[in-house]
C-alpha cells in the first residue's frame, strides 16, 4: 500500500493505446518540445512520424502512437494542445473510423530455396522488390503495423539482415479532415 | 509606422511599446548592444541586479504585485543558466515574465563558443515558450508575440534569445496592431451549459465549500471582486491555497484560512466531507490533497481553469469549465441571482455548525512564551502593527514561509509574493526588490528565513544602490527550520545537516551593505523593534532571533488524509502518527 505523501501511483487502471494527429507549426525546435513533453512527463512514445504536410502555411502533421490510463491520455492530449506551436491534436483512437498505415523495408539475405520461400511469402504479403542482388533483397511493405511484424517475423529464419519503419501514419476514414 | 534601427534599439523600442518601465539585469558580452541602447533612453529603467537569478525573481515580485508582465534581461551562457530556476518558479507559479538573453553570434551557435549555452534548449521545460531569434526580421514580431503569449491564458515566461549579431543588424520595426496568434488562442468564456449545471449542483448542495488557487489573482482584481460577490451571495465557506491568498479577504466570517499540508483544522476538514467543492484557479497540488484516494471522497466536483491540462490531472472532475475565473465568475454571479430559489438554507445553517466545532480546537494555537521570542508571535506582531499600512508581503520557503500563510491575514490580492509551486529559497529578498521598484511609497516586507535569505542576501547590495526601503524580517531559528521538523518527525531526530554552525551577524551585515540592522531577542523587545523597523526610511535586516525547536503545525503528516492531521496540542504523540511507509516520502 501506498502511502506517502506524494500522490499515490495510479491505481492498477487499464493501459490504453491510442493514435493523435498532432498539427503544428512547422519551425525550429517544435519536435524537441514535443518529444521534450513526453521524456520531461514521463509519457510513452510507441511510434512517431512528422512530416509537413501544408507547404504554403508551414504546417505539419504529427503522428504519435502512445500508451498510458485513460487519465494519462487525457492528460498528453492536453498537455500538447498547451504547446504554443500546436494547432490541433486528434484522437484518431476515439475521433472515429481511421486507417492506419506504416511502411517498413527489409532486408534478406539467402540463397536456393530460401531465397524462393522469401520472394513467394513477398508476393503474399504484397510486399514489393525494391533492391536486389545475387544473394539479397530488399522487400517494401505497407500495411498495419501486425502486418508489418508478421512479414518480419516470417523472414528472420530465411535470413533477415535488417528492417527500417517509417512508424505509423494514421487518417480519418470518410469525407471530412481532422 | 515603420522606422529603421539596430536590433538592439528595436528591443528597447518593443520594451517602451509594451508599457515596460522597469527592467531587471545584469550585462555581459552577448547583451552589451542592448546595453547601449538602453543608455541612449530614458523610456525603460533598468535595475541592476547582483546575481541573474535575483533579476528573476525581483521580475516576479514585480509582476505579481502588478499583474503586468516582468521584464528581464541577462547575457548569453551564465546569465542564461543563472536565470534558470527563476524561469521555473515563474513557470509553477504562472508568473507572466518576459526574459531577454543574449546569444553567440548566429555564426557562432553550435560551436562551443566563449559563454554559449543552447539557451532555448535548457529554457525550453522551464518556460511557457521561448525563441531563438535568427533574423532582423523576426525580430519585432517575436518580441511582441512574447509578451502576448506571457500575459495570456495561464500567464508564464517567455524567453527571447537574441544572438549578438542580430542585436547589431539594421531592420525595420513596426508596432504589430492586435494581433492574432496562428494557433495559440486560449479560451476565456466558459461553456454555459456547463456553468449552468455547476450552479445547479451548488443550489442543492448540503455541504459546500470554495476551493480557490492562485488563479483568482492571476485573473485580475476583477476576479476577487467577483469571488467575494459569489461567496456572499451563496453563503458557502471558502478555503484558498498558499497561492491564492488574498483573493479573499481573511477578516471575513465566511473564510476557513488556508488549506492543505500547513492548512486550518477547519479548512482541511471540510475538504474532507464537503458534498460540494467549488474550486476556481487552483491544481490539486499534492500539497493540497494529501493523500489521494482518500481527497474529499464523496464530494462533487467542479474545476473552473484557464488551463484544460489542470482538469483531471490528479482529481477526477464532475463538471470541468474550461475558462478565465473573472470571466467565468462574472457567469456565476448573474445565473446565481437570476434564479430565484437560493441554497438549501438548512443544511447550509447545519455544516456551518459542524464548521464552527472544527473552528473550536483552533489549529493555530501555540504556546506562547516570555523568555524566547516564538515564531508566531513574531509574524502576528509584524501583522497587527503593519495590517494598517498600505503593506506587500515577500517570503522565502519553509517553515517562516506557512507561519507567514497562518498568521499574516491578508485582505487584498497581490499583497502576497511567495514561491509556492517550486518552493525556491532565496525568492523573497530579490521578490521584494521586484514590489518595491513597482510600489516605491508602499510598506515591503519580506518575511524570510536565516537560510533561505542568506541564498540571494547579495539582492541587499541592489536594494540599497536603488534607495529601496526593504525590511528583510528574519525568522532566525538557526536552523533549516522545515528540513529539521521533518528530520524530527521522520528520521528519529538525526538533524543531518539542517543546523548552520557559522550563521553572519545580521546587524552587521546589514551595516556593511549600507543597510539598518536590527536585532531582537526577547518577546517584550519585538513591538519597539518592528516600530523601528517601519520608521526606518532604508532597508533593512531584523534579526529576530526565535526558538529554534518550534515545530509549524496544524500538519498533514507523511501519508494521511485530510481528517488524519496533527494539531500543535494534539494528544496523539508525534511519533506514533507517522506510518513508517510514510518516510519514504520527502
Amino acid at each position: 500500500m501506498n502511502t506517502t505523501h506524494y500522490p499515490a501511483a495510479t491505481v492498477a487502471e487499464r493501459i490504453e493505446t491510442h493514435t493523435l494527429s498532432v498539427l503544428v507549426d512547422n519551425e525550429p525546435g517544435v519536435l524537441a518540445r514535443v518529444i521534450g513533453l513526453f521524456s520531461g512527463r514521463g509519457y510513452n512514445i510507441d511510434s512517431l512520424t512528422v512530416s509537413e504536410t501544408e507547404h504554403e502555411k508551414h504546417l505539419s502533421r504529427i503522428t504519435i502512437v502512445t500508451r498510458g490510463t485513460p487519465m494519462v491520455i487525457e492528460q498528453i492530449k492536453n498537455q500538447l494542445d498547451r504547446l504554443v506551436p500546436v494547432h490541433r491534436v486528434v484522437d484518431m483512437t476515439v475521433a472515429g473510423p481511421r486507417i492506419e498505415r506504416e511502411l517498413a523495408m527489409v532486408k534478406v539475405r539467402g540463397k536456393g530455396e530460401q531465397r524462393m520461400e522469401a520472394l513467394r511469402l513477398a508476393d503474399a504479403f504484397r510486399a514489393r522488390v525494391i533492391d536486389a542482388s545475387t544473394e539479397s533483397f530488399v522487400f517494401e511493405i505497407t500495411g498495419a503495423s501486425d502486418k508489418i511484424e508478421s512479414f518480419v517475423a516470417l523472414m528472420i529464419p530465411l535470413g533477415l539482415v535488417e528492417v527500417s519503419r517509417t512508424g505509423v501514419v494514421a487518417i480519418g476514414r470518410g469525407p471530412d479532415g481532422m | 509606422m515603420n522606422k529603421e534601427m539596430t536590433g538592439a534599439e528595436m528591443v528597447i523600442e518593443a520594451l517602451a511599446d509594451q508599457g515596460v518601465e522597469h527592467l531587471f539585469g545584469y550585462p555581459g558580452g552577448a547583451v552589451l548592444p542592448i546595453y547601449d541602447a538602453l543608455f541612449h533612453q530614458q523610456k525603460v529603467q533598468h535595475i541592476l541586479v547582483r546575481h541573474e537569478q535575483g533579476a528573476v525573481h525581483a521580475a516576479e515580485g514585480y509582476a505579481r504585485s502588478t499583474g503586468k508582465v516582468g521584464c528581464v534581461l541577462v547575457t548569453s551562457g551564465p546569465g542564461a543558466t543563472n536565470a534558470v530556476t527563476g524561469l521555473t518558479d515563474a513557470l509553477m507559479d504562472s508568473t507572466p515574465l518576459v526574459c531577454l538573453t543574449g546569444q553567440v553570434p548566429t555564426h557562432l551557435i553550435g560551436n562551443d563558443a566563449f559563454q554559449e549555452c543552447d539557451t532555448v534548449g535548457i529554457t525550453r521545460p522551464c518556460t511557457k515558450h521561448n525563441y531563438l531569434v535568427k533574423t532582423i526580421d523576426d525580430l519585432p514580431r517575436v518580441l511582441h508575440e512574447a509578451f502576448h503569449i506571457a500575459q495570456s491564458g495561464r500567464p508564464g515566461p517567455v524567453v527571447v534569445d537574441i544572438p549578438k549579431d542580430i542585436q547589431f543588424a539594421k531592420g525595420t520595426y513596426s508596432r504589430p496592431r492586435e494581433f492574432q496568434h496562428k494557433g495559440y488562442r486560449p479560451k476565456l468564456k466558459g461553456d454555459l451549459e456547463r456553468i449552468k449545471s455547476a450552479i445547479e449542483v451548488m443550489r442543492h448542495a448540503k455541504r459546500p465549500l470554495f476551493y480557490t488557487g492562485g488563479g483568482v489573482v492571476n485573473s485580475g482584481p476583477e476576479a476577487s471582486q467577483l469571488l467575494r460577490e459569489l461567496v456572499k451571495l451563496t453563503g458557502f465557506p471558502i478555503t484558498s491555497t498558499l497561492m491564492g491568498l488574498g483573493a479573499y479577504a481573511a477578516s471575513d466570517p465566511q473564510w476557513l484560512g488556508m488549506l492543505g499540508m500547513h492548512g486550518t483544522y477547519e479548512a482541511n476538514m471540510s475538504m474532507h466531507v464537503c458534498d460540494v467543492m467549488i474550486c476556481i484557479g487552483a491544481r490539486f497540488d499534492d500539497r493540497i490533497t494529501g493523500r489521494l484516494d482518500a481527497f474529499s471522497p464523496g464530494s462533487k466536483k467542479i474545476h473552473v481553469d484557464i488551463d484544460p491540462s489542470s482538469i483531471n490531472k490528479n482529481v477526477k472532475i464532475d463538471i470541468p469549465i474550461i475558462g478565465d475565473c473573472a470571466h467565468v465568475l462574472e457567469d456565476m454571479v448573474r445565473l446565481w441571482r437570476s434564479t430565484a430559489m437560493s441554497a438549501d438554507k438548512a443544511a447550509l445553517e447545519a455544516w456551518w455548525k459542524q464548521i464552527d466545532r472544527w473552528r473550536a480546537r483552533k489549529s493555530l494555537a501555540y504556546r506562547n512564551s516570555n523568555e524566547i521570542i516564538k515564531p508566531q508571535y513574531a509574524i502576528s506582531r509584524l501583522y497587527e502593527l503593519t495590517k494598517d499600512r498600505d503593506t506587500y508581503i515577500t517570503t522565502e520557503v519553509g517553515q517562516h514561509q506557512m507561519w507567514a500563510a497562518q498568521f499574516y491575514r491578508f485582505e487584498q490580492p497581490n499583497r502576497w509574493m511567495t514561491s509556492g509551486g517550486l518552493g525556491t529559497m532565496g525568492y523573497g529578498l530579490p521578490a521584494s526588490v521586484g514590489v518595491q521598484m513597482a510600489h516605491p511609497n508602499s510598506l515591503v516586507i519580506d518575511i524570510a528565513g536565516e537560510a533561505s535569505v542568506l541564498m540571494t542576501m547579495q539582492e541587499m547590495s541592489t536594494a540599497v544602490q536603488y534607495e529601496l526601503p526593504i525590511k528583510i524580517f528574519i525568522i532566525n531559528n538557526q536552523y533549516m527550520g522545515m528540513v529539521r521538523q521533518w528530520q524530527e518527525l521522520l528520521h528519529g531526530g538525526r538533524y543531518a545537516h539542517s543546523y548552520t554552525e557559522a550563521l553572519p551577524d545580521f546587524v552587521k551585515l546589514a551595516e556593511a551593505y549600507h543597510a539598518v540592522g536590527i536585532r531582537c531577542e526577547r518577546p517584550g523587545d519585538v513591538d519597539g523593534a518592528i516600530r523601528e523597523m517601519i520608521n526606518v526610511k532604508r532597508p533593512v535586516i531584523f534579526d529576530c532571533v526565535v526558538d529554534p525547536n518550534e515545530n509549524c503545525f496544524p500538519m498533514i503528516p507523511s501519508g494521511r488524509a485530510h481528517n488524519e492531521m496533527l494539531l500543535g496540542d494534539a494528544t496523539v504523540s508525534v511519533e506514533d502518527a507517522i506510518t513508517e511507509e510514510g518516510k519514504v516520502m520527502v
